[in-house]
């Protein structure tokens, strides 16, 4: 099968990749760009550890065409940030022992950014709701609620901060 | 996953040109959750997907003197978040909740939640969706059937219909408009899913030319109550093991008609008549709620290691006629 030159934008870039239509956003995002933050766990959309966020929202890209999210914006867990400048989720998720193995840790990433962009000050049900389609298999899922909270804490810190007070 | 052609038409007839006469000729590809796996695993092999997802209309939730109309390209979680049919269909609602996966949600789209394959583990491990030997006996009989059906199955076929969506819509009266080379026909969802009888027939009365564009509910089942039960597993992302879909149409505290919609005990969705003629005349409570869970049970044919889906089965429609007449916040 022919090879096709297929445009994504990851992460604020635009990347240009030679895949052929049965290309997965997974594969695509791993092998040809380099970004293996993302991960291939079930291979069948059961465990989130491959989630990345496509506008905004999260979807896996292990039962994802590469070619159909061309034009879209894709951003993996090495879009939230990196060493020096970490996302206060990924911040969380350090600072609250919120990853063991490590290997589902992005996808939950991706789900908690998602979450917190939305919805900044989530329900412990709207918390466990949003991480509904990830799985851990180290932690027990508490440390990984705390790091959310953690999370919130920063975020709402940095808000107030920044934020002038308005009346 | 074997090579594919990957086209992505902007119009119906454009897309419908795309499709071929036989299904290794093309598949229909929306969300994508369920047919990539399917590739993935080789129980599927296509030649070219059709991405309906660029076609115009498709889309759209909508109102009409008819009823509502649902484009088959909407997701899950559109569906999911639309404060009409929350008001209006809280069984859609409980439906959705089921997929406990946002990203899912996201991903998915209404027409592959009514045409999703089995999941049937003969099925899914590539012995076809009749699940036969090589001497054209049931692998389903004679295996771990604990997740097949206990209706519907004096036939070949054995597994059990996957969406929570389809006993919904049929309690609802809904029905499909389908498009293929000859134009549209509307087909009532009681009518969509049928249980194949021989080999390479297929579990929804679609053609390999044809696409699933809009599902309606009809105007008439507005104000009818309505609610889904599920018993699944767990908590977690996972198939029920039973599912009862119910609407009721009240006069006051009595129920003046009343449609049941067992799920994932057929392989399609199972009308339990006998059980909704029954309540008719009848007030909701714990009491008849549980006869008519009898009622709807009366007949199972459980095979070797499922008997304990009728129990489930049974307390499923207890708990949805329950849920239908309660209090809810939308």
């Amino acid at each position: 099968m022919n090879k096709e030159l297929t445009h994504l934008r990851v992460n604020g870039e635009e990347r240009e990749i030679a895949i052929t239509p049965n290309r997965l956003l997974l594969d695509a995002l791993r092998e040809d760009l380099g970004l293996t933050g993302s991960k291939r766990g079930c291979d069948d959309s059961s465990c989130g550890c491959c989630a990345v966020l496509i506008d905004g929202t999260p979807m896996l890209s292990c039962v994802a065409l590469a070619a159909s999210y061309e034009g879209r914006e894709i951003t993996t867990v090495e879009g939230l940030g990196g060493p020096g400048e970490l996302d206060p989720v990924q911040e969380g998720y350090a600072e609250m022992g919120g990853a063991q193995c490590g290997y589902c840790t992005p996808g939950f990433m991706i789900a908690t950014k998602a979450l917190l962009d939305r919805n900044p000050d989530p329900t412990m049900d709207e918390i466990r709701e949003a991480l509904s389609g990830n799985l851990c298999r180290c932690t027990g899922y508490m440390q990984i609620y705390e790091s959310v909270k953690y999370a919130i804490e920063k975020l709402r810190a940095k808000s107030a901060t920044q934020a002038p007070a308005t009346r | 996953m074997d090579a594919f052609e990957y086209a992505k038409p902007s119009s119906l007839k454009e897309a419908l040109g795309l499709l071929g006469s036989d299904w290794d000729d093309a598949s229909v590809f929306a969300g994508g959750t369920d047919l990539i796996s399917l590739l993935k695993d080789d129980v599927v092999d296509t030649k070219r997907l059709v991405n309906i997802k660029g076609i115009a209309g498709l889309n759209r939730v909508h109102e009409s003197a008819e009823g509502v109309h649902i484009g088959a390209a909407v997701t899950v979680e559109e569906l999911f978040s639309n404060r009409m049919i929350r008001e209006q269909f809280p069984a859609i609602i409980d439906a959705a909740e089921g997929i406990r996966s946002p990203q899912l949600h996201n991903m998915s789209t209404v027409g592959g939640w009514l045409c999703q394959r089995p999941r049937c583990w003969y099925y899914r491990n590539g012995f076809g969706l009749l699940a036969l030997d090589k001497d054209g006996q049931s692998l389903v009989t004679q295996g771990d059937n604990r997740y097949h059906a206990i209706f519907g199955n004096s036939g070949p076929a054995k597994f059990i219909s996957p969406s929570s969506f389809g006993p919904v819509l049929i309690a609802l009266g809904g029905e499909m408009r389908i498009e293929g080379p000859k134009g549209a026909r509307d087909v009532a969802a009681a009518d969509f899913f049928v249980i194949p009888q021989k080999q390479g027939e297929r579990e929804h009365a679609l053609a390999p030319n044809e696409i699933v564009t809009e599902i309606t509910i009809p105007a008439a089942s507005r104000g009818m109550r309505n609610a889904l039960y599920e018993v699944r597993p767990k908590e977690g992302l996972d198939w029920p093991l039973t599912t009862a879909a119910v609407a009721l149409r009240m006069r006051g505290d009595t129920v003046e008609r009343a449609r049941i919609v067992l799920g994932h005990v057929a392989p399609k969705p199972w009308p339990a008549e006998d059980a909704a003629k029954w309540l008719v005349g009848k007030t909701i409570n714990e009491e008849n709620a549980a006869k008519a869970g009898d009622a709807a049970v009366q007949g199972a044919t459980p095979l070797s290691r499922n008997g304990y889906k009728v129990q489930l089965a049974r307390v499923s429609v207890k708990r949805a006629l329950l849920a239908a007449v309660g209090e809810r916040r939308v």
